[in-house]
């Protein structure tokens, strides 16, 4: 089980949150990109192995959204969390 | 009773099987050859017509022996630099894959690599569910004929699959979930895949140890569905039968040989492999080794719509035959199936976010056993034994992607939440790809190009996948 610390309620578990998905890269604007890189922008996510950047959202709690980066090989919370 | 019938049955098989495990795993894996000569090819010629069958008859040969003849299962040839086909990951997919190369196309120069043991991977990590009952136009028929498929693989490998054709029940609680399966009984009839509705009544009498969810449960039993054709067999059978039968017809199975990287030549195709034990050349290369898709493609610079994530199974103690079907409770979120040795074996909805590491986390642990004991109160009594956690890969709509990639040559078949279910015919449509060029006509609409076109196939829902 994850600990992860909000940046308002402090260190809390992960019950608390809700996942929210890989970070993904910024939104292209649909009408200057082609459609492969729109594609890609709506399907490929990263799927390292190692650290991820991921959304969780605290819906048991103050109801922010932040970031952490989280190493996918050992879960443990390697950066973050942001608020945005 | 039927079960009991059952487990008299397999004592027998177990006694079988344990008579020839011994001799499954190669002598030396490790060992290397680096001359390749006449004897060789003369020795695997031999050993094709050679393959020695399992029978009632050869086990009591054998046992006459003292079964200290038994012939290996398979060999461990010496590593050449170059093969027709390379399949990486010798787990069911892989194995099947270079079995129907060899069957039906004749392609029998094909190394198969995995950097563990063969059926080690989430072959060994599943549970062994066999099923068709999926929601789309494009999925069932390719369902239809893997169960198909493995209801004849006994007899096809000559290897005991302890295949029981037992029918899961799905046990409903909300009617959403009703209407969902409602709505998939009528897409499978068009199919040929069996699902009827049937009362709650009918729910507890074929389920005797449902004894929660009454009418005043927080999620009452609404009724069910039941798939008469779903089945479990054994797994590690399955990688063995392949592996047998593949190398039988001349397939090279390479155990601890790790794929690092794959290597393109000048021109940008596919022209090999980077192992730990050196560099192996193929002009055709297939990717089948689920959660590590993505790891692999992106050493030629592939990105692929693919997340990986962590699905946890457990089981308890064994015990006498309780329930004689597959449960499957998709609104308390946990499905199970009794073992023929009488183990529960568990499993639950996958951990939040991508995950590369092959454990349980505590409290999906938690939640499938409060949600498995709301419905089951007598289950409280069990003792847990072993849990694992496979790493597997889910497309962008969940479906599986069989494909040829955007570098030639390279070829993947990946995105197989619940995967074992698929693995004969994945591997005779990956087979039919490989050698013609050409997607099999049950897998045509599971190519890349269906992002391109966002032609997805959703099928969020009709596994654990969320």
């Amino acid at each position: 089980m994850l600990v992860i610390t909000c940046p308002f309620c402090g260190p809390r578990s992960e019950r608390e949150f809700a996942h929210g998905g890989a970070v993904s890269s910024a939104r292209p604007d649909p009408a200057r990109v082609g459609d492969a890189a729109w594609v890609d922008h709506l399907t490929v996510v990263s799927n390292p192995l190692g650290p991820v950047h991921e959304r969780w959202w605290h819906a048991r709690g103050c109801g922010a959204w932040l970031t952490i980066w989280r190493d996918t090989r050992t879960h443990d919370i390697v950066g973050g969390p942001d608020v945005r | 009773m039927i079960l009991t019938e059952k487990s008299a049955t397999f004592r027998g098989h177990a006694l079988f099987f344990h008579a020839h495990a011994r001799r499954v795993f190669p002598s030396n894996p490790q060992e290397s050859h680096t001359d390749f000569d006449l004897t060789d090819v003369l020795l695997s010629v031999k050993n094709i017509t050679d393959m020695q069958k399992y029978s009632i008859i050869t086990l009591a040969r054998n046992a006459l022996t003292g079964h200290k003849e038994w012939g290996q299962a398979w060999r461990s040839p010496p590593l050449k630099d170059r093969y027709d086909v390379i399949v990486i990951g010798a787990g069911g997919h892989g194995l099947a894959t270079a079995y129907y190369l060899a069957r039906d196309f004749g392609i029998t120069n094909v190394a198969v690599l995995d950097g563990g043991w063969l059926g080690g991977g989430n072959i060994a990590r599943n549970t062994v569910t066999i099923r068709s009952n999926y929601m789309r136009d494009e999925s069932i028929p390719f369902y239809v004929k893997s169960v198909a498929m493995y209801e004849g693989l006994t007899k096809d490998l000559n290897f005991n699959m302890m295949h029981s054709k037992r029918t899961m029940v799905d046990v409903v609680q909300t009617y959403a979930k009703m209407r969902e399966l409602r709505r998939r009984q009528l897409v499978m009839d068009i199919y040929g895949s069996t699902y009827e509705q049937i009362s709650t009544d009918e729910v507890r009498r074929r389920i005797p140890a449902l004894t929660g969810g009454g009418p005043d449960a927080r999620l009452p039993v609404l009724g069910g569905m039941v798939h008469t054709d779903a089945a479990v067999n054994r797994h590690d059978a399955v990688a063995w039968g392949y592996a047998r039968a593949a190398d039988a017809r001349g397939v090279e199975i390479h155990q601890q040989t790790a794929v690092k990287a794959l290597i393109r030549d000048a021109w940008g195709a596919i022209c090999g492999v980077e192992t730990t034990r050196g560099r192996v050349h193929a002009g055709k290369v297939a990717v089948a080794v689920s959660g590590h898709t993505t790891t692999l493609t992106e050493t030629v610079g592939l990105k692929l719509p693919l997340r990986t994530m962590n699905l946890t199974a457990f089981v308890s103690e064994p015990v006498k035959p309780l329930v004689d079907v597959i449960v499957n409770c998709p609104d308390s979120g946990f499905y199970f199936s009794q073992s023929d040795k009488g183990e529960m074996v568990i499993g639950g909805a996958p951990d939040a976010g991508q995950s590369f590491r092959r454990d349980i986390k505590q409290h999906v642990f938690e939640d499938t056993v409060s949600a498995m004991l709301s419905l089951f109160p007598s289950f409280k009594k069990l003792k847990l034994m072993r849990q694992w956690g496979g790493h597997l890969d889910i497309a962008h709509d969940a479906s599986p992607i069989m494909s040829q990639t955007d570098v030639e040559g390279l070829f993947v078949t990946a995105g197989w939440w619940g995967g074992y279910k698929a693995i004969p015919a994945g591997g005779l449509t990956l087979a039919h790809l490989l050698a013609t060029g050409n997607p099999h006509p049950l897998m045509a609409a599971f190519t890349l190009n269906r992002f391109r076109h966002l032609d997805y196939i959703m099928e969020t829902g009709t596994t654990t996948a969320r």
